[in-house]
């Protein structure tokens, strides 16, 4: 009789793709958690130089940035000289001193003295403009600073 | 007017849109921790500086076209290459001259009585020009705090063989958010006592204005 008709064998069942929004989307939101946007755009070149003697940084909000380098190719009126990028903008050495004091407020005052500065200096920049940012620094009494540098071997990559 | 049921929407296209998604997302992720050299800024003073015997202090000075100037152990300056920077500064710092109440037990060096007394008193000075790039600057600091991780290494080893690690690793675990508060607690007097026994005394000139 018909009803009990055995199956056809031979050709698989479709697997069933269902499940594979599911699986995106967990991929998803992990990625989405995980991204550190940059915070701030950068108008500099910030090729940062070698070194392998470095610790990590901690808490990310305990970090002030201070940006240095060349203007990039999209600033070029800004000329070739390297310049110090505060937040979003170009700045002067002189704009150091109110940016402390401003990054200092923003943050709750038992956190103040973890404060540390970050300086995300281009390799191609002269160390006079780093001295002035450091002699900057100690005036305003923000004495932690730390040279961003990325991991690697600092002879090596200076030969080349 | 005969009553429709709402027509299914088709979610076949879901699994495209989130995949542009997560291509988006992994494109931009960023999953890199910020890793440097920290550093500890001198604050002003208007005292005046304390009188150091010139046999102490490590002279270091990179000119605007990225030499190394030493003057160290009683020499009058030589020029010395980068890869020598870390090997001079180890024998300087670990020199242990001193004789008397200066004198190092645990120094291993040649105790020659014109280079430092002992590692507290060994200070390294550096002295940059206006026109030194950032690239030898942060490579000159490396291999000076190299120097020092050395020594340090040495010391922790020899301190507490049985930890097996050296003091840059302790220091990493110390600094590690996954590590126990009783763990932290159990290294952070060990680190203690090698940063006392070998202190970085690091000093930085304020450069020179070249003509």
């Amino acid at each position: 009789m018909s009803k009990f008709k055995k199956k056809k064998g031979g050709d698989l069942p479709a697997i069933s793709t269902a499940s594979l929004p599911d699986i995106v989307f967990m991929l998803l939101f992990f990625f989405m958690v995980a991204t550190v946007m940059r915070q701030n755009t950068l108008k500099i070149e910030n090729r940062l130089p070698a070194a392998d003697q470095v610790e990590k940084l901690a808490k990310r909000n305990l970090l002030m940035y201070i940006y240095a380098g060349k203007p990039s190719s999209a600033y070029k009126d800004m000329g070739t000289v390297a310049r110090i990028q505060l937040n979003d903008k170009f700045a002067d050495v002189s704009e150091i001193a109110a940016f402390i004091a401003a990054e200092r407020a923003s943050k709750r005052e038992e956190e103040v003295p973890f404060l540390t500065t970050v300086l995300s200096v281009d390799k191609e920049t002269n160390m006079g403009l780093v001295s002035d940012i450091k002699q900057e620094l100690r005036k305003v009494n923000a004495l932690k600073i730390n040279y961003k540098t990325r991991q690697g071997d600092a002879l090596a990559s200076l030969n080349q | 007017m005969a009553k429709r049921s709402a027509p299914e929407v088709n979610a076949g296209s879901m699994a495209d849109i989130a995949f542009l998604l997560l291509i988006f997302f992994l494109v931009t992720t960023t999953i890199e921790i910020d890793s440097g050299l920290n550093r500890k800024l001198p604050p002003i003073e208007e005292t005046e500086p304390p009188i150091i015997k010139q046999r102490n202090i490590f002279q270091l000075t990179v000119n605007g076209k990225n030499q190394l100037l030493l003057k160290a152990n009683g020499n009058d300056g030589k020029i010395i290459e980068l890869k020598d920077l870390r090997k001079e500064a180890v024998a300087f710092l670990d020199n242990g001259g001193g004789t008397g109440e200066d004198a190092c037990k645990r120094c291993k060096g040649k105790r020659n009585p014109s280079s430092s007394d002992n590692f507290d008193k060994a200070i390294i000075s550096l002295q940059n020009d206006r026109f030194t790039s950032y690239e030898t600057y942060i490579a000159v600091q490396n291999e000076i705090i190299a120097a020092y991780n050395e020594l340090r290494n040495r010391e922790f080893v020899a301190d507490y063989p049985n930890l097996n690690m050296s003091y840059v690793e302790a220091e990493k675990k110390y600094n590690d958010a996954r590590t126990t508060p009783e763990e932290k607690a159990f290294l952070k007097d060990k680190l203690e006592a090698i940063k006392l026994l070998i202190p970085q005394k690091f000093s930085e000139a304020e450069p020179r204005k070249s003509n």
